[in-house]
């Protein structure tokens, strides 16, 4: 248990900028688990020395591949047609399309929230799924393991958690004061995505953000009794599959030109736009769910106490 | 070189801060600062695109009053395309800094060098 | 040209050199989410207000604290005496 918090040291020391360069006794010193010695070649005359000469090198040819990228980059730009002019490639019909056809199909005043959950909503589709896959991925590199014994989570490198919980009663306090207005807020915020500007991605990562905020500050013992990992799975699939099978019904009967019951409302209610809110609020929950996994998964390596 | 490198001044910037987040993605040796490199990459991506959806003198395409005639509003397709693009960001951060992590709990270390020197001797024996 | 927005690109423009330049982790976090609230600012000049409140919550917010939680799991911030070592 030594050698971690020399390495700590170490690592602090360089951080702040006193140790650039470990010197090559030292840092195998440091590395004693792995002391099988290397097959001795040839050293060369003073490594320290050479070190620094092929850092020079690296830092100079660094500093010319940035100059070749950004100066070929901006030899294109120079040739792009101007910034902001209506005649742009960019500015063709299908946006003059999406823009007219917009109140009468989705029904969205929001024209951007009209655009990616009504007339491109596999594509957001996808992209929750990238967000659940992420998760995953995180799962299985960050996990911790259970002791089999004690049944205690087997993470050497935070044996001292408990001391990291900040008793701050300042800290306490404004947490307590803004975590409910976040939450509150990021709801509204879901909520009216198809009036204004928001929607499920802004509004999920605000409240993705008070919840860490809320985990942080009073400690996560409470909050991890209701969210477990069963939880999470349970949110995140329901929320994916009511928008599958909501999208599957849409586009099922535009494709075959039937009759869609969703009736679209008077644009500017806010029950209205058909489908676009209870989209938003399947990607609001989707987002703050993997917000909080994130972060619950990066600083303890699991969720709750029920895992 | 073309007349319009001034009047592009965002996609100007947009490969600017592209190409220093490039070198830092490659050329640092730090992991952490590999992964602020390619964040930087994404957002100067989400730039160069939404400054292609700008129309001067437009507003941002929230009908108001009634008015959906399309030379009031800018471009919305670049905006949902850079909004999926955003928060996917910050998914691929969250993944790489769980290799970061992977990593520096194997080798106890974060520079590229030392990780690579000693994966080398390990598998030398 | 407007001045205003021109000294907006120019900050993020020293931003990004400057994660470039500096040796320490702590402040390159720190200068990577001060980038993102100027990268808000930029997305409101741009019309396009819902990526700007992505922007500030995501990059600003929960990228920030990605970082955090790393640096902190892997020892460089916070812990026992902390960084006084």
């Amino acid at each position: 248990m030594k050698q971690p918090s020399r390495n700590v040291a170490r690592f602090v020391n360089w951080v702040e900028g006193e140790e650039v360069f470990p010197v090559p006794e030292e840092a195998e010193r440091n590395q004693k688990p792995r002391k099988k010695k290397a097959p001795v070649k040839a050293k060369p005359a003073s490594p320290e020395k050479e070190k620094r000469i092929f850092a020079l090198v690296y830092d100079g040819i660094s500093v010319v591949v940035c100059l070749t990228v950004i100066l070929t980059l901006l030899v294109t730009v120079s040739w792009l047609p101007r910034f902001g002019g209506q005649d742009n490639p960019a500015e063709n019909e299908v946006y003059i399309r999406y823009l007219e056809g917009e109140l009468e199909e989705a029904g969205a005043i929001n024209a951007v929230a009209g655009m990616i959950l009504d007339y491109r909503a596999f594509d957001t589709l996808g992209e929750s799924n990238v967000l659940f896959i992420a998760v995953c991925s995180v799962i299985i590199l960050l996990r911790a393991d259970r002791n089999r014994k004690t049944g205690a989570l087997n993470i050497p490198e935070l044996e001292n958690r408990r001391a990291l919980q900040p008793d701050d009663s300042i800290f306490r306090g404004s947490a307590a004061l803004l975590v409910p207005i976040g939450i509150l807020f990021g709801i509204y915020v879901i909520l009216n995505g198809h009036l204004s500007a928001g929607g499920g991605f802004s509004g999920g990562a605000i409240i993705g953000a008070s919840l860490i905020l809320y985990a942080n500050a009073c400690g996560p013992e409470k909050f991890e009794r209701a969210f477990t990992f069963r939880t999470y799975q349970w949110i995140s699939f329901f929320a994916l599959m009511t928008y599958t099978l909501l999208k599957t019904y849409s586009f099922y009967t535009g494709a075959n030109h039937l009759e869609s019951h969703i009736p679209l409302g008077t644009p500017g209610a806010i029950l209205s736009s058909g489908l676009i809110l209870p989209l938003n609020i399947c990607v609001g929950l989707v987002v703050a769910c993997t917000m909080y996994a994130f972060y619950s998964l990066f600083s303890k390596g699991g969720f709750g106490n029920g895992q | 070189m073309g007349s319009n490198l001034f009047f592009n001044y965002f996609e100007a910037t947009a490969v600017i801060v592209f190409g220093i987040g490039f070198t830092i993605l490659f050329l640092d040796r730090n992991l952490i600062k590999k992964v602020i490199g390619f964040n930087f990459m994404d957002s100067a991506i989400f730039l160069f695109l939404a400054s292609n959806g700008y129309i001067s003198g437009r507003v941002s395409p929230i009908f108001e009053d009634g008015v959906t005639a399309a030379e009031h509003y800018i471009n919305p397709v670049p905006a949902g395309l850079v909004l999926t693009g955003i928060v996917v960001s910050v998914s691929v951060t969250a993944f790489l800094l769980a290799l970061v992590v992977r990593l520096y709990l194997r080798y106890h270390t974060l520079e590229m060098d030392e990780i690579v020197a000693l994966s080398r001797k390990e598998a030398d024996e | 040209m407007n001045f205003g927005v021109v000294f907006l690109l120019t900050f993020l423009i020293v931003c990004a050199a400057s994660v470039a330049m500096t040796k320490n982790l702590l402040a390159a976090v720190l200068i990577q989410m001060g980038y993102s609230t100027i990268m808000s600012v930029i997305w409101l000049v741009l019309e396009s207000p819902d990526l700007a409140i992505t922007e500030a919550a995501v990059g600003a917010g929960v990228t920030g604290i990605l970082f955090f939680v790393t640096l902190r799991r892997i020892g460089l911030i916070g812990g026992k005496g902390g960084r006084k070592k």
